[in-house]
């Protein structure tokens, strides 16, 4: 199924039990509570959730740029070449940040300087990284903002923001992504600004850079549609917690999360034409106030009375597709293969039950 | 999904190139071409400079061409455009332009001279306060706009109320008692950085845990001295600090600077506070800026606009300032010709010779007038909100 995609096996990025909490004065909201995923070289991970269950969140605490009065890395490790981002200082920090780890933005119309010209910014990058004389980084960037499709690039190159389409800007911002020629892309909704046509096209382009500069691509939606055709392998995120993780095939064949088959319900297809669509009940929960035992439990039409109670553990289903949800791995059948109950993960009531 | 994704192949599909109607500098160049009283300024303006610069060519020097200093007892409170009595007076003190423009004062030194030279003053002087002023400002401004959130702790503020107590009773010649506080800073500031580099987790003794007590925001602190200096009356504070100070040029420029920074600071800080949540200074530490870099280069260039018009105004109240500091004879030293003390001068002569009051007066409010007139041009065209109202 994966076809022509052989990502290595080798972690290039290990996340593990990250928890990133903000803290206001009377709350505590809980955003990643707890997430473990890893990246390999020269693979597409996706991460796919909801509006405000801690997807961009994840992203940025990647790159250490949690803005650190409220918000605060409580525990985990972020594991990059085998070297702890979390532990590294601001100076250390900077240099992984543009040179090791690229980040593409979601709003294209705001993340680029008003002020300076295309060209400017995307050499910023090698101009901070690395030593470059004016002539060859000119050339440098020229060769780039061509490699992202921008027609004309020796005209482009000094034209303001303002004067490019919303399109092009997004394929600025990934030009700046990839000056330095970075081991990972971040791309936080890249194409979530976009009209869906140049959606198609900046994914297309993603796709033939990464497949040109091998390089990993982390890459965050809500929108499965795109999930399905870029990914690798899916981490399906609710409420601050990983619920389903697996391969393309594995998430979108046989989903084995209610949430994750919930999404997967309510996206128009030819099939559905004409009948309403589905949609999941409720809404999620506030991070401040979660509910205790799974989070998803509320909206979930599985639900049994210890989902209320106790944590889901991550239930193997085999070939490296986990779900957190006991019920169904229990109901299915699967009841002899093993169940892992992360004790990391698992988390005492009293600890899972927010004031 | 195989279908977008055949689609997506053969994706050869170049967006056309777009031509934007007008440049920034052509849309600059027509609203400022509207306001015609900002023109007037802006003329005004380069007319007083080129003054000011040919002025300093032309009177300074061992043998200047206008001599601001040559005194001609006989010839003293001529009015403007007189014709000077040749047969009096030495061949080197006749006035180069042959008669004297804007006439002489009560020692007989051409006026005219003693104004191109005291342009040069008002210059320098409107320039490099307001520099001190908007360089202070814009620091200030952007610390507490940028990093307004973080903490201060005890222990920073003793080191830089001592820091400022050691340089000050160096500076008063206290020498001894300074260089100990000094020293002292110095040693904090050195166990401040080692500690900070290992990084122990030890549990601190009381009393230097009660100065890692979290005392104020960088934003409140700075924001709070901004309001403090804005509570002296600033022409006071100027005329006391004159006083103890000597009387020199610079002494003025630095002084004026000083007192005069809360306005940008304050201009600065609320740009600050908008822009540093815009999605380009997140991009911008994505690529692994340094903070400095992002304040500077990033965040600078977009606050910059209401800056440069406080600036422009700015620089007409410190020349009035000057001029006033002059006149109270506060200001620059005696032999210098200043407008301020060229009009201090004639007010002795107002009803003999009007022309030594009115020349300075009419001249500093023409520069005055001009730079405001310029000023406000530029808010108006900077400001995208009041452009409608014309």
């Amino acid at each position: 199924m994966i076809d022509g995609r052989t990502p290595h096996d080798r972690p290039l990025l290990r996340v593990e039990n990250l928890k990133v909490y903000f803290q206001s004065n009377v709350t505590r909201a809980r955003a990643v509570d707890g997430i473990s995923f890893d990246v390999r070289e020269k693979e597409t991970v996706c991460i796919v959730g909801e509006s405000g269950c801690g997807k961009t969140v994840s992203a940025l605490s990647i790159l250490g740029l949690i803005p650190t009065p409220p918000g605060e890395i409580v525990d985990g490790q972020i594991l990059f070449f085998g070297q702890d981002l979390i532990k590294l200082d601001e100076k250390a920090m900077q240099n992984i940040r543009g040179n090791h780890i690229a980040m593409v933005f979601q709003e294209p119309l705001t993340s680029l300087n008003p002020v300076f010209t295309i060209g400017d910014q995307v050499t910023e990058a090698v101009r901070t990284h690395r030593h470059m004389e004016k002539e060859p980084l000119y050339r440098y960037c020229v060769q780039l903002l061509n490699d992202v499709g921008i027609p004309s690039p020796e005209q482009r190159i000094n034209d303001y923001p303002h004067q490019l389409s919303g399109g092009q800007r997004q394929r600025v911002m990934i030009a700046m992504a990839l000056a330095c020629d970075p081991d990972l892309i971040i791309a936080d909704e890249p194409t979530t600004a976009l009209d869906v046509t140049v959606q198609a096209q900046i994914l297309a382009l993603l796709r033939s850079i990464q497949k040109k500069r091998s390089m990993s691509v982390l890459y965050i939606s809500h929108d499965l549609g795109v999930v399905s055709t870029i990914a690798n392998r899916v981490y399906v995120m609710y409420a601050g917690i990983i619920v389903e993780q697996g391969n393309t095939n594995q998430i979108f064949r046989s989903a084995r999360h209610p949430y994750t088959q919930g999404l997967l319900a309510s996206l128009p297809s030819l099939s559905k034409r004409g009948k309403r669509l589905y949609s999941i009940p409720g809404s999620v929960p506030n991070l401040s106030y979660k509910p205790k035992g799974c989070p998803f439990h509320p909206r979930c039409r599985y639900k049994i009375l210890s989902c209320q109670k106790e944590y889901p553990g991550m239930c193997d289903y085999g070939e490296g597709h986990l779900a957190r949800c006991p019920v169904l791995f229990k109901s299915k059948g699967y009841e002899g293969s093993s169940e892992i109950h992360e004790n990391t993960m698992r988390c005492t009531s009293g600890n899972s039950h927010t004031k | 999904m195989n279908l977008t994704e055949k689609k997506l192949h053969n994706d050869v599909y170049i967006e056309p190139p777009l031509t934007p109607k007008q440049t920034r500098m052509q849309e600059f160049r027509h609203l400022f071409g509207q306001n015609r009283l900002a023109i007037l300024g802006l003329f005004m303006f380069i007319l007083f400079f080129f003054c000011a610069v040919t002025g300093l060519f032309l009177t300074s020097g061992s043998k200047p061409i206008f001599d601001p200093a040559v005194v001609r007892l006989q010839e003293k409170l001529r009015p403007p455009l007189a014709k000077p009595h040749l047969d009096s007076l030495q061949p080197e003190e006749i006035p180069a332009l042959g008669i004297y423009l804007m006439g002489t004062d009560d020692l007989g030194r051409d006026v005219f001279s003693r104004m191109l030279q005291g342009a040069w003053v008002s210059l320098t002087v409107g320039f490099v306060a307001v520099g001190i002023s908007v360089l202070i400002g814009i620091f200030m401004g952007g610390m507490a706009g940028y990093f307004g959130q973080h903490h201060i702790r005890i222990d920073h503020i003793l080191f830089i109320f001592a820091f400022i107590l050691g340089t000050g009773l160096i500076i008063a010649k206290f020498a001894f008692i300074g260089t100990v506080i000094l020293l002292l800073c110095l040693t904090y500031l050195s166990y401040f950085l080692l500690t900070r580099q290992g990084s122990t987790k030890k549990e601190p003794a009381a009393l230097i845990a009660m100065l890692h007590i979290k005392a104020v925001t960088v934003d409140t602190l700075i924001m709070r001295v901004v309001d403090i200096m804005l509570c002296f009356p600033s022409f006071f504070l100027i005329l006391t600090v004159v006083a103890l100070l000597p009387a020199s040029i610079y002494n003025i420029m630095i002084v004026i600077g000083l007192t005069s920074w809360m306005g940008t600071t304050r201009f600065v800080r609320a740009e600050f506070l908008s822009l540093r949540e815009q999605d380009f200074v997140a991009a911008a530490k994505a690529l692994g800026l340094s903070n400095f870099r992002i304040i500077f280069r990033h965040i600078m260039p977009n606050a910059i606009a209401p800056v440069l018009v406080s600036a422009t105004i700015g620089i007409a109240s410190a020349i009035l300032t000057e001029a006033g500091l002059s006149f109270l004879g506060f200001g620059v030293p005696p032999p210098h010709a200043t407008w301020g003390n060229i009009l201090s001068d004639g007010k002795n002569f107002i009803f003999d010779a009007p022309w030594l009051t009115f020349i300075p007066g009419i001249v500093i409010l023409i520069v005055v007038l001009s730079f405001n007139l310029f000023g406000e041009g530029l808010r108006d065209i900077l400001n995208p909100k009041l452009r409608e109202r014309h």
